[in-house]
């Protein structure tokens, strides 16, 4: 029976030949993630079914990075109930601050997953491993909880639509203009229940930051996973970041796919999503005069290096526009530090921009960065809802790096092509 | 299991985030969740429903984060079942696994209608209207953690062996 890509490393999971869309499995988990605002859930679950220890200490992620460094006293409770339950339990990676890193930019870098894991988290966001040829999908607490306990995790084997990419893209566009496309072409809830598993020779033009940016926001379209196929960049970074043995899985080329959307990379232009949904994409020729009042870029999306790198392109001598905030967020400690030794903080600061320790922060308005009510933000987050980063009068637009780098210059919404 | 209550309507699309805002999430107590449930969408949610009403809403309601916080917030505020056209996967899955009852059916219901929805026969009646529709039961396996009361319980009673 032929199968996806990610119907292989489910069945493999579960200790089956195949399986096919809509089986309900139980599958073993490689990793199980959690951070600071799912986790305590997840804990008080644990411990009210009287769980008693872990199913493996090694195989837990828990990464404190939503409200860190703790932004009031409700926040430090949440993030003790973690820090206890990881000691008693002997859960290894327990990451707190000093150490910590927006999680799935974290987890990658560290090499806790390779090609071929299953890995669940709860945080939506968890689907940013498909980048790296793994099937991993947000869960909730009460999932997280029953996995600690058990390795266990319950799944509906998801059909796929296969995104097929052609063509190279222009130097001003990044995997955020990709997957802010397609949302645009399918809608919120364009891939309800199904993973979106990319393939063709566009894959090639992407490099693994790139991949990891699209399959974060898999999410956004309701997929359960993103996925790309695993190729020698893939295989490069696992090995750089000292990922473990690779397993690898290709789809069967008879692979039944709910449709087919095929993207000619060279096609596309810079976009930027408009409130107060992922799917409201527009390009600059359908942009006129947004004025903008803060700037973030960072997030578990859009904060690694390569981002900041493009970031830093735009801002090198030239200065944040009067009465624009900029907030830069390296997504980890060790992109942080990357950064300061290229001299990126020098061009960010000069420029006016405030540079910020590792945390998700003002990406779901945490803290670090809150709009006021009619407040406009550029962010390189992932949503725009209602509310999202502040006052529900408040709206954000999604961008790349470089668009929102150009944006805080302009004071308005823009592109690096238009500083002149 | 029949559930009875008022409906309350919203549209497409609704978010986590409106359904319990971020700036709540540093508690895990539901009944301070319950506080804040649905503020963002609509702040005069608390004072405009009875305990046992129902949630209706469009597609993709849910969408977005992960957060259990949201039918939690919801279940806890004492809205006995949320019916939609659909349901986010995540949202639909941690309904589940908390024992919040959801249905996905597409009936035409106008805020303040009396409803009448039967679980276990896959029935919901608009006693205002007089309309009723069916919905699909859930997979069996799903059905058994439903049964279970939640995913932890059933767990305990080895659904995962």
């Amino acid at each position: 029976m032929s199968m996806t890509m990610t119907q292989k490393i489910l069945a493999a999971h579960c200790g089956k030949d195949a399986v096919q869309a809509g089986d309900m499995i139980v599958a073993s988990c490689d990793l199980v993630l959690g951070n600071d605002i799912t986790a305590p859930v997840a804990v008080n679950e644990f411990r009210k079914c009287g769980c008693g220890r872990v199913f493996d200490g090694e195989k837990i992620a828990l990464v404190m990075d939503h409200f860190t460094p703790n932004k009031d006293i409700k926040a430090a409770e949440q993030v003790k109930k973690v820090r206890d339950f990881a000691t008693e339990k002997s859960v290894k990676n327990f990451f707190d601050v000093g150490e910590v890193g927006v999680e799935h930019a974290l987890l990658p870098e560290r090499g806790m997953v390779t090609a071929g894991d299953l890995v669940i988290g709860a945080d939506s966001h968890t689907c940013t491993y498909g980048a790296l040829g793994a099937f991993s999908s947000g869960v909730g607490s009460t999932d997280m909880a029953a996995a600690m306990a058990s390795g266990k995790v319950w799944l509906r084997v998801p059909e796929a639509i296969s995104v097929v990419l052609t063509g190279k893209p222009n130097a001003d566009i990044s995997g955020k203009d990709v997957i802010l496309h397609l949302i645009k072409m399918i809608g919120v809830d364009g891939a309800l229940y199904q993973s979106l598993e990319f393939s063709g020779e566009g894959v090639k033009e992407l490099t693994v930051d790139d991949r990891l940016c699209i399959c974060n926001m898999a999410i956004e379209a309701g997929g359960k996973n993103g996925i790309f196929p695993v190729d020698e960049q893939t295989l490069a970074y696992l090995k750089e970041h000292g990922a473990k043995e690779p397993k690898v899985y290709a789809a069967d080329a008879d692979a039944v796919y709910a449709r087919t959307i095929e993207m000619d990379l060279s096609k596309l232009k810079p976009i930027v999503a408009f409130p107060h949904l992922p799917e409201n994409g527009k390009t600059f020729d359908e942009i006129g005069d947004v004025k903008i009042d803060q700037v973030v870029i960072g997030s578990c999306t859009n904060g690694r290096l390569s981002d900041l790198r493009d970031a830093a392109k735009v801002f090198k001598g030239r200065k944040v526009a009067q009465g624009v905030r900029v907030i830069v967020i390296p997504a980890t400690q060790k992109i942080w530090m990357d950064a300061m030794h290229e001299g990126l903080f020098d061009i960010f600061v000069n420029a006016g921009c405030a540079v910020s320790t590792p945390t998700c922060g003002p990406c779901l308005g945490g803290h670090m960065g809150i709009l006021a009510k009619g407040e406009r933000c550029v962010a390189t987050t992932n949503r725009n809802f209602v509310g999202r980063m502040g006052d529900t009068e408040s709206e954000v637009y999604l961008s790349s790096a470089a668009v929102a780098a150009a944006s805080a210059v302009m004071g308005k919404l823009a592109t690096p092509d238009m500083l002149g | 299991m029949k559930l009875n209550g008022n409906a309350i309507c919203y549209g497409d699309n609704v978010d986590t985030d409106v359904i319990i805002p971020a700036r709540y999430l540093n508690t895990s107590d539901p009944a301070e969740l319950a506080r804040h449930c649905m503020e963002d969408i609509d702040k005069e949610f608390l004072s405009k429903i009875q305990p046992g009403d129902i949630i209706a809403a469009g597609s993709n309601f849910g969408c977005g984060s992960s957060r259990e916080h949201a039918p939690l917030a919801i279940k806890a505020a004492g809205i006995s079942c949320v019916v939609a056209k659909s349901f986010a996967r995540i949202f639909y899955r941690n309904a589940i696994n908390i024992g919040l009852p959801i249905i996905v059916c597409d009936a035409e219901i106008r805020t303040g209608d009396k409803l009448s929805v039967d679980l276990s026969a896959g029935v919901l009646v608009n006693e205002t209207t007089g309309v009723t529709a069916t919905f699909p039961s859930f997979p069996p396996f799903l059905q058994g953690i439903i049964e279970a009361g939640g995913l932890m319980q059933a767990m305990k009673e080895g659904v995962f062996e």
